[in-house]
């Protein structure tokens, strides 16, 4: 069990649904979907290369709208996305007076600056090395996002950027609960980043069949738990929270908005893409979220689950969940209005996960028709479910067999 | 070939393009790390656009030498 008290005193977002945490929160509720066609002229790579996927799930609010163009120019569009949520997520905290050797920063992402590394490649390919960039390197290093981050807060006491893949944001929360109870520090910005909606890499996941191609019904296409799943939707955007020790945030008189209690981290070792359809790691990495947390199976009643629309993933998640919680929790999945936000993903669903609990409602998973037979749970469908929650678990997993579970409080 | 004001004027564009200072701000006398608070990386971007907008040749060695907004205008100026 938990022995230091972690308390979440901020939140920040920019997502396909909305450009700050109210938005996305508004539009979960209210159903909406942020899956669109993409083959227009600002993707004209989905027509070049006549790509059988021609959705995506991009963000409602350009960050190059938000940030000043001067430093905009500096960054990747992940590096804009992290800043924009973490400003948030500062912002909400009511800038914690904190001395800069005890705040850290931890977000993670899962691709990183690729777009800057494919940008700056022509250039070196085309007029040559006079036109590449200076901050190419700084551009595409994944620790960018969390670098720039703690650049913007002046955090002096350590930047992290764990990277597993689409569980990069939430392994983030792990970490940052880490440091907070050895004591490193009194406050983490923490988080995930992904801004990677680019010819490869939806062209590497449609090769590896991951990919909805519903592209004549955008809005249905993500469909997590329904017998007609064919696939995720690629998304991007940005989740941060800000973290601190309980005694820490009570001492400054912080508003908290609930609790971080416990985290499970584990390894397949099966496969490097597929799940293992037990969901033994899975289920492992949830039990020890929640005995990390100190409460028992029973007190969870709700999931916020991974389910990403794949056909494989979705099922052997539920299967973890039986296995570690029981029959009780009752599930939704966020990646059916928002896409698959990949390194970014668990953190903005860890925030969904959060407000759930505070606002004592949970969102609707959409265009749930038919319950997969293999499911066999109480997944959330129509209309969001007023419910008390009085301990949640979210889900995320990761290619490399990341297997990622945080538990929430109230 | 630019005179001198025309050289200040193309520089100033490229500065604000690059480090978002006010044009205005850029005049001779300032030292582009001390007064205008322009770090390395932002330096090779301005020089590289100058390298194009006045057809000169700045090498790193000279680029070092420049520290004043006016030693650029008289670099570019004998060069271009």
């Amino acid at each position: 069990m938990s022995t230091v008290e972690v308390v979440v005193t901020g939140l920040g977002a920019t997502t396909p649904l909305g450009g700050d945490v109210a938005s996305t929160w508004e539009a979960l509720l209210a159903g909406r979907s942020g899956v669109r066609r993409i083959d227009d002229d600002e993707h004209e790579w989905v027509t070049r290369h006549d790509l059988p996927v021609k959705i995506a799930a991009p963000l409602a609010v350009s960050p190059t709208e938000v940030i000043p163009r001067v430093q905009a120019r500096r960054l990747d569009r992940c590096e804009q996305v992290a800043l924009v949520a973490a400003k948030e997520a500062w912002a909400h905290a009511g800038a914690p007076e904190v001395e800069p050797e005890r705040l850290a920063v931890v977000i993670g992402t899962g691709i990183g600056g690729a777009i800057t590394l494919l940008d700056q490649d022509d250039l070196l390919e085309g007029p040559g090395l006079r036109k590449v960039s200076p901050l190419t390197v700084p551009m595409l290093m994944p620790n960018g996002p969390a670098a720039w981050v703690g650049l913007e807060l002046g955090a002096r006491g350590g930047v992290h950027a764990p990277v597993s893949a689409c569980a990069s944001g939430a392994e983030a929360m792990a970490w940052a609960m880490r440091l907070l109870q050895a004591g490193e520090v009194d406050v983490v910005v923490a988080g995930g980043a992904e801004a990677c909606i680019t010819g490869i890499t939806v062209a590497g996941f449609v090769q590896a069949r991951t990919l909805s191609q519903r592209n004549d019904d955008p809005e249905r296409a993500s469909r997590p738990f329904d017998v007609s799943r064919d696939g995720f939707v690629l998304g991007e955007g940005s989740g941060v929270m800000v973290l601190e020790r309980a005694e820490f945030a009570a001492a400054r008189g912080a508003t908290v908005h609930g609790r971080l209690a416990g985290f499970g981290i584990t390894s397949d070792a099966y496969h490097i893409t597929g799940p293992d359809p037990e969901g033994t790691g899975q289920a492992r990495a949830i039990t020890r979220s929640i005995e990390h947390a100190g409460v028992a199976a029973s007190d969870v009643t709700h999931v916020n689950c991974h389910a990403t629309s794949t056909v494989a993933g979705d099922v052997g998640e539920t299967r973890a969940v039986r296995k570690a919680l029981g029959e009780h929790p009752v599930l939704t999945a966020p990646k059916s209005a928002m896409g698959h936000l990949v390194g970014a993903a668990g953190a903005v669903e860890g925030i969904v996960t959060l407000l759930s609990i505070s606002e004592g409602i949970v969102p609707a998973t959409l265009n749930l028709d038919e319950l997969d037979s293999g499911v066999e749970l109480d997944v959330v469908t129509g209309e969001p479910r007023k419910m008390e929650i009085t301990a949640a678990v979210n889900d995320s997993f990761g290619f490399g067999g990341h297997n990622v579970a945080l538990t929430f409080l109230p | 070939m630019a005179d001198n004001t025309e050289i200040l004027t193309g520089l100033a564009e490229i500065v604000e393009e690059v480090a978002g200072i006010d044009t205005a701000e850029v005049s001779a006398e300032k030292s582009f790390v001390d007064d205008l608070d322009i770090d390395s990386l932002s330096m090779v971007e301005i020089a590289v656009q100058a390298e194009d907008k006045f057809g000169v040749k700045i090498p790193d060695d000279q680029l070092a030498e420049l520290k004043t907004v006016g030693d650029a205008v008289d670099y570019i100026a004998k060069n271009q």
